[in-house]
C-alpha cells in the first residue's frame, strides 16, 4: 500500500488504511439468554466477531444436571445442553453474517453440529458459515484439561471435523492449533512454536495417511475430498490452508512480535518442505490471539490496562505477521468475572489501536531490521531443533503419552515462578514497586466484578428437564443409535451429529455415546518426573521445618493436592505439588475433575495431614464448602484444608468462616512462603501431638 | 475422630469389621515412628495377627509395564465379582529432600475412586529394608479388612524377594520387548513369581514372543514338575483383555495352596524371613547369632503363635538390648 505518492510528509495519508483484524471478546455466562443479550450489546459497540465461552460442563460433555456439573453451570461460560439453548444464544444474530469463534475442544463436533443445525433453522446454509472451532485436543492434555477421550480417538474426531468442513463449510476454520495455553502452562517462546507446530503436523500427517478414509457418503458425493487413498495435493493444500493457530501474547512484546514472525516463516517452510505446497495463499499462517490472561495481576490491577495494550501491540505491530483476530481480556480478570464495562474497555483498546493510531497505514515496519531479524532467526532455529526432537520421538501424540511435553512445560513454569520469587523477573506491583495508594477501582469491592446469579444453575436445570420432556423420545433414541452405529462403522461423525442435534439429543447424551465407544482418558500429569530446580535459602528453611514437624508427627508430612469440579487448569496445582515434594512432603496428587466425595475418600485412605484444593472456575463457594462439610462428616474435621484460586476477598472470608484455614489467590506468588504456612497450619492442627 | 481417642484393641475390632476410617487410622499408626505409638501399634498388630481374611497378592514389574493399569482392571474385575479390594502402592520416587510425589493413585484411574476399593500409597523413603517393615505391617492391616489385598512395587530383581515374604501370590507383569529372556534371567526374576502376565498383548507379535520366552525360561530355570510351573498369561490391561483369566488363575493358585498346605507353609516362612531380616538389619548377623541364631528364632516364634511379626521383632530386640547392656556394664 505504501509508498503513498499522494501523501505529503506533513499531512494524513489519503489512501485507505488496511482493514483491521476482527475484534472479539471472549464471553458468555449464566445462560443462553443472558449471553445473547451480552453479544448483541457488544456487537452494537463495534465488536466485529463473536467469541463464545462455554461453561465447563458443556466443554467436557456433561448436561447441567450431572453430579460433576454441580456448581459449574454458567460459571466460566454459557451452558449449552441442546439445540434450543443454541438457538437462544444466537437469537436475532443471523449466523450467515457472523464470524463466530467457539472455544470448544472435546465436544467440538457436537457444538459445531448444534451451530450448523441452528443456522439451518434460521433458514441459512452451512456453506456460508464462517468461524472457528478450537478443536485442539493435544493442548488440552498439556494444559487446559477439558479433554474427554483418549488421544487416538481425539485425533480421529479432529480430522473428521476437518474433512467435513473442508467439504461442506469451506470458510470454516476447523481447528485452531493453540499455542496460547502452552504459554499459560509455562512454555517459553521456543516451546510455544515447536510444540504447536508438532501438534499441527501430527494432525496433517494423520489426515494425509488416512486420506479421509472415514468420509461419509455425502462427503464423497461432494467430491472435495477423495474417499480413500492419499489426499490429492490440491486437497492437502486446502486442508493446510484451513488450519489456523491461536496464540498468546505476553508482556515481552518485542520478543512476542519476533515469535509471530518466526511462526509465520516456519509454517511456510513446513508447508513447502514437508507437504510440498506451493500456493502462496495456502502457505500463509493465519492466527488469532488472546493476550495473556494469566500474567494479569491481582495486585494493583489497574496496571493490567497498560499490560493488555502493550501485549496487543506485540501481535499487531508487524504487518507480515499480524493477528487476524484479537481478543483482549479485561483488566480485572485476576479478581473475578469481568463486567460489561470492563469488556468494553478492552474493545475500546482495540478500536484505538486500529482506528486512532496510524498502525494500519504502513507496510511491515521491521523488514530489514537486523535486530528483529536476528531474534526471529534465533527463535526459528531453536524451535526447529525442538520440533525435530519431538518428531523423532514419534510426534506430538507420542510426546503427550510419554509426558515429554508436559514435563518440559512444568519445568519451564517452575523456572518462571522461581524467577518471580527471586526477583530475577520483575512484575511491577507484585515483586517490585509494591507501594500503592488505595485503588478506587477495587475499593468498590464485590461491585467491581460480575457475580453470576446462583439461581442460574437451577433455572438452567429446570429448562433442560422441560426440554427433555417435550422432545420426541423415539426420535432421540433413533438418533443416538444411528450416531453410535456410524462411529463404530468408522463413518464421519458430523452428519449423524447434526441429525442428533435436530432430533433434540443433549450434550451429555451425545458425549455419553462417545465415552461408550472410545472410553475415557486421564492424561499424564507430568509432575512426577519433573526435575527440581536448585533450592533457595527459603526452600532449605522450609525443608528443615518439614523434617522437624515430620519427626513430631511420627510420619512424614503428607499432603493431598486436589482439584474439585470440572476446571482443568492444573498448572497451579502442579506447581504446588512439585514445590511440596521439594520441600520434603509426601504428595498425593490425584489430578483433575474430582468430586468432593472422591477427594474426601483420598484424604482418608491416604492418611494425609493436610488437604490443598485448587479451583479457578469460580465454583469454590459450592465445591470447597462441600469438601469441608464432608470431611467433618467423615470424622476428618481435624485435617486442615487450604485453598488456592481466583477467589474474591468476600468469598475468601466466607470460606474461612466455613472452616478453610488459608486462602491463596494469584497475588500469592511466593510458593516457599505458602509451604511455610502449610507447615504452620499442620503444626497448629496437631498441637496436642 | 482423633487418633488418640480409641484404644488399639477398639481400633483392631473396627478394622476387622471393615470400617474404612479405622483402616486408615490403623495404617497411620503402624507407620508412626514415635515410640509411644509403637506400643499401640504392636497391640493392634497382635490383635490382628492370624485374623487376616484377605488374600495377599504382590504385583511387580519394571516401570512402564502397566502395573497401575492392570491393578485398575483387576480391582474393577474383583469388584464385579463382589469382592472388596485393598491396595498398597509402594512408590519409589522419593527424593533427597525426603519428599515424594505419589502418583499411583492417579495412574490407577476410576477404580481408585470406587467406594469398595481402598488405596494407600507409601513412599519408599530412606531405605528399602525399613520400607519392608512398614509395608508388611500395612498389609496385615489391609488383609484384616478386605477380601483381596494387592501390594504394588516397582522392581526388576532384588525387591521381588522381599515382597514375596509378605504375599501369598506374586504376579510379575512383563512388557513385551525383544530380548527379554536374557534380561529376566539376569535379574533373577524367574525364581519368585507364581503367575506371569504379559501385558499389552495389542503389540501382538512381541507379546507372543515374550510369553514364549518366559515359558522357555521357566522350563530351564524352575525344576518343578512341568504341571506346577507358574502359568504365563497374556492380555491387555488397557483394553480389559485377559483380566478374567488372570483373576481365575489367581483363584486357582489360592485353591491349590489351600489344598496342598502350601498356604500355611509360605505364610510361616514369610513371617520368619521378615523377622530375621528385620533383626539382622537392626543388630547385624552378630546380634542374631547372640540371640541363638535361626534355631532360637524358630523356637521363639513357635512358642508365641499369636504374636505379630512386629511383636516378635520387638520382643527379641528388647532381649538382645537388655543382654548387651547387662554385659557391657561393670
Amino acid at each position: 500500500m505504501s509508498p503513498r505518492p499522494d501523501s505529503r510528509a506533513d499531512s494524513r495519508p489519503v489512501s485507505r488504511p488496511e482493514k483491521p483484524w476482527l475484534f472479539r471478546t471472549y464471553s458468555g455466562h449464566s445462560s443462553a439468554r443472558a449471553s445473547n443479550a451480552l453479544y448483541r450489546s457488544n456487537l452494537a459497540k463495534g465488536q466485529t466477531g463473536l467469541s463464545v465461552a462455554f461453561d465447563l460442563p458443556t466443554q467436557t460433555g456433561y448436561d447441567s444436571d450431572h453430579p460433576l456439573a454441580r456448581g459449574e453451570v454458567g460459571k466460566v461460560g454459557v451452558p449449552i445442553c441442546h439445540i434450543d439453548d443454541m438457538q437462544t444464544l444466537f437469537d436475532a444474530i443471523p449466523l450467515e453474517q457472523m464470524n463466530t469463534s467457539m472455544t470448544i475442544n472435546a465436544t467440538a463436533a457436537w457444538l459445531l453440529a448444534l451451530y450448523v443445525a441452528t443456522a439451518e433453522r434460521q433458514g441459512g446454509s452451512a456453506r456460508k458459515l464462517r468461524g472457528t472451532t478450537q478443536n485442539d485436543i493435544i493442548k488440552e492434555y498439556l494444559s487446559r484439561g477439558t479433554f474427554g477421550f483418549p488421544p487416538e480417538a481425539s485425533m480421529r474426531l479432529t480430522s473428521e471435523i476437518v474433512s467435513y468442513t473442508v467439504a461442506n463449510v469451506p470458510d470454516w476454520n476447523p481447528i485452531n492449533v493453540c499455542s496460547y495455553h502452552l504459554q499459560e502452562a509455562g512454555a517459553t517462546p521456543v516451546q510455544e512454536i515447536a510444540f504447536s507446530m508438532a501438534n499441527a503436523i501430527s494432525l496433517l500427517d494423520s489426515l494425509r495417511a488416512s486420506g479421509d478414509l472415514r468420509a461419509s457418503g455425502d462427503l464423497r458425493a461432494s467430491g472435495d475430498l477423495r474417499a480413500s487413498g492419499d489426499l490429492r495435493d490440491a486437497d492437502l493444500a486446502k486442508v493446510f490452508g484451513r488450519i489456523s493457530f491461536f496464540l498468546n501474547a505476553g508482556i515481552r512484546f518485542v520478543e512476542e512480535m519476533c515469535k509471530c514472525r518466526a511462526m509465520t516463516a516456519l509454517w511456510e517452510e513446513i508447508g513447502r518442505t514437508r507437504y510440498g505446497i506451493t500456493d502462496e495463499k495456502m502457505l500463509r499462517l493465519r492466527y488469532g490471539v488472546q493476550v495473556n490472561s494469566l500474567g494479569l495481576t491481582e495486585a494493583q490491577p489497574e496496571n493490567n490496562i497498560v499490560r493488555i495494550a502493550l501485549e496487543a501491540l506485540g501481535v499487531t505491530l508487524s504487518q507480515r505477521a499480524r493477528a487476524r483476530s484479537l481478543q483482549l481480556p479485561a483488566w480485572n480478570e485476576a479478581l473475578g468475572l469481568p463486567r460489561p464495562w470492563d469488556q468494553q474497555l478492552s474493545l475500546r483498546t482495540q478500536q484505538i489501536l486500529a482506528y486512532e493510531t496510524d498502525l494500519l497505514e504502513y507496510d511491515d515496519l521491521f523488514d530489514g531490521s537486523h535486530v528483529v531479524e536476528r531474534r526471529t532467526r534465533e527463535l526459528m532455529d531453536a524451535a526447529r531443533a525442538e520440533l525435530e526432537n519431538v518428531l523423532a520421538m514419534g510426534g506430538a501424540v507420542a510426546a503427550v503419552e510419554n509426558a515429554y511435553m508436559k514435563q518440559k512445560l512444568v519445568e519451564s513454569h517452575t523456572a518462571r515462578i522461581r524467577a518471580i520469587e527471586s526477583g530475577a523477573l520483575t512484575v511491577v506491583g507484585v515483586n517490585a514497586y509494591r507501594e500503592t495508594v488505595e485503588s478506587p477501582l477495587v475499593q468498590a469491592g464485590t461491585s467491581s466484578i460480575l457475580k453470576v446469579d446462583e439461581s442460574a444453575e437451577r433455572a438452567q436445570i429446570e429448562s433442560l428437564r422441560a426440554f427433555r420432556s417435550r422432545r420426541n423420545a423415539a426420535e432421540v433414541a433413533t438418533a443416538i443409535r444411528q450416531l453410535e452405529d456410524a462411529i463404530r462403522a468408522g463413518q464421519n461423525i458430523m452428519p449423524p451429529s447434526i441429525a442428533a442435534a435436530k432430533a433434540g439429543v443433549t450434550t451429555g447424551e451425545w458425549t455419553e455415546v462417545l465415552r461408550r465407544v472410545f472410553g475415557e482418558y486421564r492424561a499424564p500429569t507430568g509432575v512426577a518426573a519433573s526435575s527440581a530446580a536448585a533450592a533457595s535459602p527459603a526452600d532449605s528453611q522450609v525443608r528443615e521445618r518439614v523434617d522437624a514437624l515430620s519427626q513430631r508427627l511420627g510420619r512424614r508430612l503428607k499432603i493431598l493436592v486436589g482439584k474439585p469440579g470440572l476446571d482443568g487448569h492444573s498448572n497451579g496445582a502442579e506447581q504446588i505439588a512439585v514445590k511440596a515434594r521439594d520441600a520434603g512432603m509426601e504428595v498425593v496428587y490425584d489430578g483433575i475433575r474430582l468430586t468432593p466425595e472422591e477427594i474426601v475418600q483420598s484424604a482418608r485412605d491416604e492418611g494425609v495431614h493436610v488437604v490443598g484444593l485448587s479451583i479457578l472456575s469460580g465454583s469454590h463457594g459450592v465445591l470447597v464448602v462441600d469438601v469441608v462439610e464432608r470431611m467433618k462428616a467423615a470424622g476428618l474435621g481435624a485435617i486442615p484444608v487450604v485453598v488456592g484460586g481466583i477467589i474474591p476477598p468476600e468469598d475468601a472470608r466466607a470460606l474461612e468462616r466455613a472452616g478453610v484455614r488459608r486462602v491463596y489467590t494469584p497475588k500469592d506468588f511466593d510458593l516457599a512462603r505458602i509451604m511455610g504456612e502449610i507447615v504452620d497450619v499442620v503444626a497448629e492442627a496437631n498441637r496436642a501431638a | 475422630m482423633s487418633e488418640g481417642a480409641e484404644s488399639p484393641s477398639e481400633l483392631a475390632a473396627r478394622v476387622k469389621a471393615g470400617d474404612r476410617g479405622a483402616v486408615a487410622r490403623a495404617l497411620n499408626l503402624v507407620d508412626d515412628r514415635r515410640s509411644a505409638r509403637r506400643a499401640d501399634a504392636l497391640v493392634l498388630l497382635d490383635a490382628l495377627e492370624g485374623q487376616g481374611r484377605g488374600r495377599r497378592i504382590g504385583l511387580t514389574g519394571a516401570p512402564g509395564a502397566g502395573k497401575s493399569t492392570l491393578l485398575d482392571a483387576l480391582a474393577t474385575g474383583l469388584r464385579a465379582r463382589g469382592r472388596t479390594v485393598g491396595i498398597l502402592a509402594v512408590d519409589p520416587s522419593s527424593r533427597k529432600s525426603g519428599g515424594a510425589l505419589l502418583g499411583d493413585r492417579f495412574r490407577m484411574g476410576a477404580s481408585a475412586r470406587d467406594a469398595g476399593v481402598f488405596f494407600r500409597s507409601l513412599a519408599a523413603r530412606d531405605q528399602l529394608g525399613g520400607l519392608a517393615e512398614v509395608a508388611g505391617a500395612s498389609v496385615e492391616v489391609l488383609a484384616a479388612a478386605f477380601d483381596v489385598v494387592f501390594v504394588e512395587t516397582v522392581g526388576v530383581g532384588q525387591s521381588e524377594a522381599s515382597v514375596a515374604d509378605f504375599v501369598d501370590t506374586l504376579v510379575f507383569v512383563a512388557q513385551p520387548a525383544a530380548g527379554d529372556l536374557l534380561q529376566f534371567m539376569k535379574a533373577g526374576i524367574l525364581e519368585w513369581p507364581d503367575v506371569f502376565f504379559v501385558n499389552k498383548s495389542d503389540l501382538e507379535g512381541l507379546a507372543t514372543r515374550t510369553a514364549t520366552e518366559l515359558r522357555a525360561g521357566l522350563d530351564l530355570g524352575r525344576g518343578e514338575d512341568p504341571a506346577d510351573r507358574p502359568p504365563v498369561l497374556s492380555g491387555s490391561a488397557r483394553d480389559g483383555v485377559g483380566i478374567d483369566a488372570l483373576i481365575d488363575a489367581l483363584d486357582a493358585h489360592h485353591a491349590k495352596q489351600d489344598r496342598t498346605g502350601e498356604f500355611r507353609r509360605r505364610r510361616e516362612a514369610g513371617r520368619l524371613a521378615r523377622i530375621e531380616s528385620a533383626l539382622v538389619r537392626r543388630y547385624g548377623r552378630f546380634g542374631l547369632a547372640r540371640l541363638g541364631g535361626r534355631p532360637a528364632l524358630e523356637a521363639f516364634v513357635a512358642a508365641h503363635p499369636a504374636r505379630s511379626a512386629e511383636g516378635v521383632i520387638d520382643a527379641l530386640g528388647a532381649r538382645f538390648e537388655a543382654g548387651f547392656a547387662a554385659k557391657s556394664e561393670p
